[in-house]
C-alpha cells in the first residue's frame, strides 16, 4: 500500500433524510396519473346507478341510448357474465333484477366523450317496484325484516366470535364493572384522485386493466369471474394514483363494467368517477356499534372484557365486513385481559357498504377500548397513565390470540408520551376547572393501541418477490412486487438496496407497475410494505452483494468476507482501501468468455407468521408495534368547538429508515384520524348519502392542524429490514380517543359516538350543565 | 357544445390561440387542448384547490373559471414554472422537505404557494397556513407543505 491508496469510509444511508424518488416528477407535473391517461382510440365509460335503495327491477330500456350518435356500447346485466365480486361474491357488477343500495349499477355506456355518455344515460329508462327497506342493524336482525339477499334470510352476512378464559369467572373476580356503547360512524377515503380505470382487450381475449388497485395479483383472481375470463388472461398495470388508503383492496363494480365495455367495443375504455360519485359509490370505513362490558379489581387490574359488535354491512359484502379480524386483535390483545369474549355480526341493510380503510377495524376498536379504559381509570380512582401502565402488555408476551408481541414497547410509548407532554400535571389542573364558568377550557388526553407491524397473514401467502439486476455501469434495477401509492415504499426499498450494494441512491431504478413483469406480492395494506417488500429487496441485494464479493475475491488476493462495497467501489472492509471500481468488476464478470456471469438475483420473502386457525388463534404478523398519543385541546364550551393545539406521538418504529417518510406517514395519519374524531362523517339517511361534496364533508385543512411532537422508539426488530417495523396505520388509529379523552378532561363531558362536531359537543356540554 | 369561441391568451410565457366551447372550463381547456395535466380535476366545484393556476397574477380555481374568460389574460400553470435554469425554488422545497406523497394536490399547492410568495415576500407561518386553507391534501397532514413554502419564502427574501 502507498499513501496514494484511496480510502472510502463506511457510510450508511439507513436513517438519512432522503427525498422521495417520485417527488421531482410529481412536483413538476411530469407525472401522469391514471386520471390523466389517454390511450389511442380511447372511449369514455359511465355508469347508470339506481335512484332506489331497495327495489325489484321490472324493466330496463336502453334502445334510445343505443341510437344516440357517438355511443358505441350500452350494457346491462344481460351483457355481463354471471360471475360476482366482493368478499362473499354477493355483488353482481350490473344488477339484473334486484337493487339493494343507492350505489347499484344498472347499465353502462361507452361513447366518444363523457358528455355523450351523460346524455345517453339520461335516455335509459328503468322501471322499478319498490321493496320494503331496512337501514338499522337491530331492525335487520328482527323477525320479519326485509330480506336483502335471498340466500341469507337472517340478513347476517358474516359472523366472527372469539372467547378466551371464562367471562363469568372474570365477573366474579371483578370489584367494578364498567359498561358502555360506542357507535362509530361512516367516513370515506376522499382520495384526491377519484376512482378511475382503463381497460383494453386484445383480439385473443386477454385484457389489460390500468387500475388504482392495491393488490395487483389477487385482484386478477377476484375480477376474472365477473369477466368470464381466466385470471391468467388479466394483466394489471398500476399507473401513479392520487391516494388509496385501503380503498382499492377489493374489486368494485366499475372495474369489470369498464372491462366489459372494452370487450364489447374492442377499444380502450376509460371510466372515471365524478367527485359526487366518489362520495356515493366508493367504499366507506366500516361503521360499528360496540357494546362493551369490562371488569377490574379494586387496584385497577383488568379481569374481563366482553364486547359485542354489530356492523352495518349495507347491500353487499366487501372488506368492511372482515374488519373484525383486526378489531378482535385489539379487543383481545391490547392490555392484559385474562377473560375475553368478542362477538361480531355483519348485517345486511339497504345502506352503502364499507371496504377497508387505513387502520382497518382498529380505528373503530381503539376508539371503543381507549375511551372505555379512560372511564375505567376514573372508576378505579387511578390517573389515565397509571391505569394503562398497570395493565400494559410486556415484551415477549403471547396474547390470547397467539400473537407473540416480541420486542414491543407499550410501556415506553405511554411513559414517554406522558413525560414529554407533562401529562399528569396538566391533567390534574384541568380536572379542577370543570365547574368554573370560563368559556374556553383546556384538556389533555391519552390513548394507545397496538397493530400488526410485520405484515398480516390473511391470504395463503403474505410474501413479496424481488428481481434485482446490475448493469455494466453498476446501475441497479429493482423489480419489486411492492406497490408505490405515494407512501414512499420505492424510496425505502432503494435505501435498503443502496445499503447492501454500496451504490448511490440515484443509481437505483425501481420498477413496479406491471403484473406481467414484476414478481408476486400480496398488496399494499396492513402496514406491511417496508417490512415485507423491504426484506425481499434487501435479501435480493444481499445475494447480489455476495456474488460480487466472491468475484472480487477471485480477482484480488483478499478474501470475500474481508471485502465491502462502498460508494460504487470494492474496498477492504477493515480500512476502506479501494480494490477496484464496482462497474469495472461488473464488466469483468460479464465479459469473461465462458466464465461470464451477470449479476441478477431473485428473492421471495415469506414473513415468519402464521394464519389464524378456526378459533382465530395464530401469530399472524411477524412483528407488532404500539403507539401512544397525547392530545392537548382547547374547547370553546359555548360553540362546542375543539381546537387541537398539540399532539405528542410516541411510536415503536423498530428502526428509522427514512425520517422524512416516517414523519410524513405519522403526520398524515394523525390528520386523517383527527378528521375521524372531529369533522368527517358521511351522512347516510335512509340509505342516501346527504353530503357528497368537500363542502359538506369536511376533511382537515392546513389551519386545523395541531403542532406535532413526534418521538420514534427504536426497538430494532430482529426480523424487520434494518430492524424496521411497519408504521403507517397506527397514527390514524390512536389519535381520536386521545382527543375524546381530552374533551372529558376539559369539560367532564364525554362523546361516545364520533365525530365530536361542535353541535354534538355544545349540546352535550349544555345537557351536562343542566344536570 | 355547438357554440364555440376562438381567442388568444398568454400561456406559460407564449401567446396561444384556442377554440373553446362556451360551456368548457379553463381546466378542461388546459387539459384537452394544451395537454397540460398538472392542474387536476379533483372536485370540480372549487373546494379542493387541486386545479389552482395563476391568472393575471392571482390564483384561481381553473375548474370554476369559464375557458372563455381566459381571453387576453396571462396564465401560469405548474408546467410553466420550470425554466432552463432548473425547477422553481418552491418545487425544490417541496422535494427537499418531503411535502409530496401521492402528489395529486402538489401542483395546486405549489401554484398557490407561488401566488402567496409573489404577493407577499414577507410571509410568516400564519400567512402560509391561511393561504393554503383552500388546498386539500389527504396524505401529508400539511406540516411538510407548510415547511416547504416557508423554506421557499425565506429563500425568496434572501
Amino acid at each position: 500500500m502507498t499513501v496514494a491508496d484511496r480510502i472510502i469510509e463506511k457510510k450508511s444511508v439507513i436513517g438519512d433524510r432522503v427525498a422521495k424518488l417520485d417527488a421531482p416528477d410529481k412536483a413538476t407535473a411530469r407525472t401522469r396519473y391514471i386520471n390523466d391517461m389517454v390511450l389511442p382510440r380511447m372511449l369514455f365509460g359511465k355508469i347508470l346507478r339506481t335512484d332506489r335503495v331497495h327495489a325489484k327491477i321490472v324493466s330496463i330500456d336502453t334502445s334510445k341510448a343505443k341510437e344516440l350518435p357517438g355511443v358505441h356500447a350500452v350494457i346491462t346485466a344481460s351483457d355481463a357474465p354471471d360471475g360476482k365480486i366482493g368478499v362473499l361474491a354477493d355483488n353482481p357488477p350490473l344488477k339484473s333484477d334486484h337493487v339493494r343500495c343507492i350505489r347499484d349499477e344498472i347499465a353502462a355506456v361507452a361513447a366518444d366523450s363523457e358528455e355523450i355518455c351523460d346524455v345517453a344515460l339520461r335516455l335509459i329508462s328503468v322501471e322499478y317496484e319498490d321493496l320494503p327497506t331496512v337501514f338499522d342493524c337491530t331492525e335487520a336482525l328482527s323477525e320479519g325484516a326485509p330480506i336483502i339477499h335471498e340466500d341469507k334470510p337472517d340478513n347476517i352476512a358474516m359472523q366472527k366470535n372469539f372467547s378466551h378464559g371464562d367471562i363469568e369467572t372474570g365477573e366474579r373476580e371483578s370489584d367494578h364493572i364498567v359498561e358502555g356503547n360506542y357507535n362509530v360512524h361512516y367516513v370515506t377515503h376522499c382520495n384526491m384522485g377519484v376512482s378511475c380505470t382503463l381497460a383494453d382487450y386484445d383480439m385473443d381475449g386477454r385484457v389489460t386493466i390500468y387500475t388504482q388497485t392495491q393488490y395487483p395479483f389477487n385482484v386478477k383472481m377476484d375480477i376474472a369471474p365477473s369477466l368470464g375470463a381466466h385470471p391468467g388472461d388479466v394483466r394489471i398495470f398500476q399507473p401513479p394514483i392520487g391516494g388509496a388508503f385501503g380503498s382499492k383492496l377489493d374489486v368494485y363494480p366499475y372495474e369489470p363494467i369498464c372491462a366489459i365495455l372494452a370487450r364489447k367495443t374492442r377499444r380502450p375504455v376509460k371510466l372515471i368517477f365524478s367527485r359526487e360519485e366518489e362520495f356515493v359509490a366508493s367504499p366507506t370505513r366500516q361503521p360499528v356499534e360496540f357494546r362493551v362490558r369490562a371488569g377490574m379489581k379494586k387496584d385497577g387490574t383488568l379481569t374481563f372484557r366482553d364486547v359485542d359488535t354489530l356492523l352495518n354491512n349495507g347491500g353487499y359484502t366487501s372488506w368492511g365486513a372482515t374488519t373484525p379480524y383486526v378489531t378482535m386483535r385489539t379487543i383481545t390483545s391490547h392490555y392484559k385481559v385474562p377473560h375475553l369474549r368478542y362477538r361480531a355480526r355483519a348485517v345486511y341493510t339497504n345502506n352503502p357498504f364499507a371496504g377497508s380503510f387505513r387502520g382497518y377495524g382498529n380505528v373503530q376498536a381503539t376508539w371503543a377500548i381507549e375511551t372505555h379504559m379512560d372511564r375505567m381509570a376514573e372508576v378505579a380512582g387511578l390517573d389515565p397513565i397509571a391505569f394503562r401502565l398497570k395493565n400494559a402488555n410486556e415484551p415477549g408476551e403471547i396474547t390470547p390470540q397467539g400473537a407473540n408481541l416480541g420486542n414491543i414497547d407499550l410501556v415506553g410509548c405511554i411513559k414517554q408520551a406522558a413525560e414529554k407532554s407533562d401529562f399528569l400535571a396538566k391533567w390534574k389542573r384541568n380536572n379542577q376547572s370543570w365547574s368554573n364558568s370560563e368559556r374556553f377550557k383546556r384538556g389533555i388526553g391519552i390513548a394507545a393501541s397496538l397493530h400488526n407491524a410485520g405484515g398480516a397473514k390473511i391470504h395463503k401467502s403474505d410474501g413479496c418477490g424481488t428481481m434485482l439486476k446490475m448493469d455494466d455501469y453498476a446501475r441497479v434495477t429493482v423489480i419489486t412486487g411492492a406497490s408505490e401509492i405515494g407512501q414512499g415504499s420505492d424510496t425505502v426499498i432503494a435505501q435498503l438496496v443502496a445499503e447492501e450494494l454500496g451504490v448511490p441512491m440515484r443509481d437505483i431504478t425501481i420498477i413496479n407497475n406491471d403484473s406481467a413483469t414484476r414478481p408476486w406480492d400480496v398488496g399494499v395494506h396492513a402496514s406491511r410494505t417496508t417490512f415485507v417488500a423491504g426484506n425481499s429487496a434487501k435479501r435480493a441485494a444481499r445475494k447480489a452483494r455476495d456474488r460480487i464479493l466472491r468475484a472480487a475475491a477471485s480477482r484480488s488476493n483478499v478474501a470475500a468476507e474481508k471485502l465491502d462495497l462502498r460508494s460504487g467501489h470494492v474496498v477492504q472492509a477493515e480500512d476502506g482501501v479501494v480494490i477496484m471500481p464496482l462497474d469495472r468488476l461488473l464488466r469483468q464478470m460479464h465479459f469473461a468468455g465462458e466464465e461470464s456471469e451477470l449479476v441478477m438475483e431473485t428473492d421471495y420473502y415469506e414473513p415468519p407468521s402464521e394464519p389464524e386457525d378456526e378459533n382465530h388463534v395464530g401469530d399472524m404478523s411477524a412483528a407488532y408495534s404500539h403507539a401512544a398519543h397525547v392530545a392537548e385541546i382547547v374547547v370553546d364550551t359555548k360553540l362546542g368547538l375543539i381546537n387541537v393545539e398539540k399532539v405528542w406521538s410516541v411510536q415503536d418504529v423498530g428502526r428509522v429508515i427514512n425520517p422524512v417518510g416516517l414523519e410524513g406517514q405519522i403526520e398524515g395519519g394523525i390528520a386523517m384520524g383527527l378528521g375521524y374524531a372531529l369533522t368527517e362523517e358521511l351522512k347516510i339517511v335512509e340509505g342516501r348519502v346527504l353530503n357528497p361534496s368537500f363542502r359538506d364533508y369536511h376533511v382537515m385543512t392546513a389551519p386545523e392542524m395541531p403542532e406535532f411532537d413526534l418521538t420514534f422508539l427504536e426497538t430494532d426488530d430482529a426480523e424487520g429490514p434494518a430492524g424496521a417495523k411497519g408504521i403507517a396505520e397506527l397514527p390514524t388509529i390512536v389519535i381520536a380517543p386521545a382527543v375524546g379523552n381530552a374533551l372529558y378532561n376539559a369539560t367532564g363531558v364525554r362523546i361516545f359516538d364520533p365525530p365530536m362536531t361542535p353541535e354534538k359537543v355544545a349540546r352535550a356540554i349544555a345537557e351536562h350543565a343542566r344536570q | 357544445m355547438s357554440l364555440n369561441v376562438d381567442f388568444t391568451f398568454s400561456l406559460n410565457g407564449k401567446n396561444v390561440a384556442a377554440v373553446v366551447g362556451v360551456t368548457e372550463s379553463a381546466l378542461d381547456l388546459l387539459r384537452r387542448e394544451f395537454d397540460l395535466a398538472g392542474a387536476k380535476l379533483a372536485c370540480g366545484e372549487g373546494e379542493c384547490g387541486a386545479c389552482t393556476i395563476i391568472v393575471d397574477g392571482r390564483s384561481r380555481n381553473a375548474c370554476l373559471m369559464p375557458a372563455v374568460d381566459l381571453e387576453g389574460r396571462t396564465i401560469l400553470t405548474i408546467e410553466g414554472l420550470w425554466t432552463e435554469k432548473g425547477v422553481d425554488p418552491i418545487q425544490q422545497a417541496f422535494i427537499d422537505e418531503g411535502a409530496v406523497q401521492c402528489g395529486f394536490c402538489t401542483p395546486g399547492m405549489i401554484m398557490q404557494a407561488r401566488y402567496l410568495i409573489d404577493r407577499n415576500p414577507q410571509l410568516n407561518e400564519a400567512d402560509i397556513v391561511r393561504g393554503l386553507e383552500g388546498n386539500v391534501c389527504r396524505c401529508t397532514g400539511y406540516k411538510k407543505i407548510i415547511a416547504a413554502v416557508s423554506a421557499a419564502s425565506e429563500g425568496a427574501r434572501s
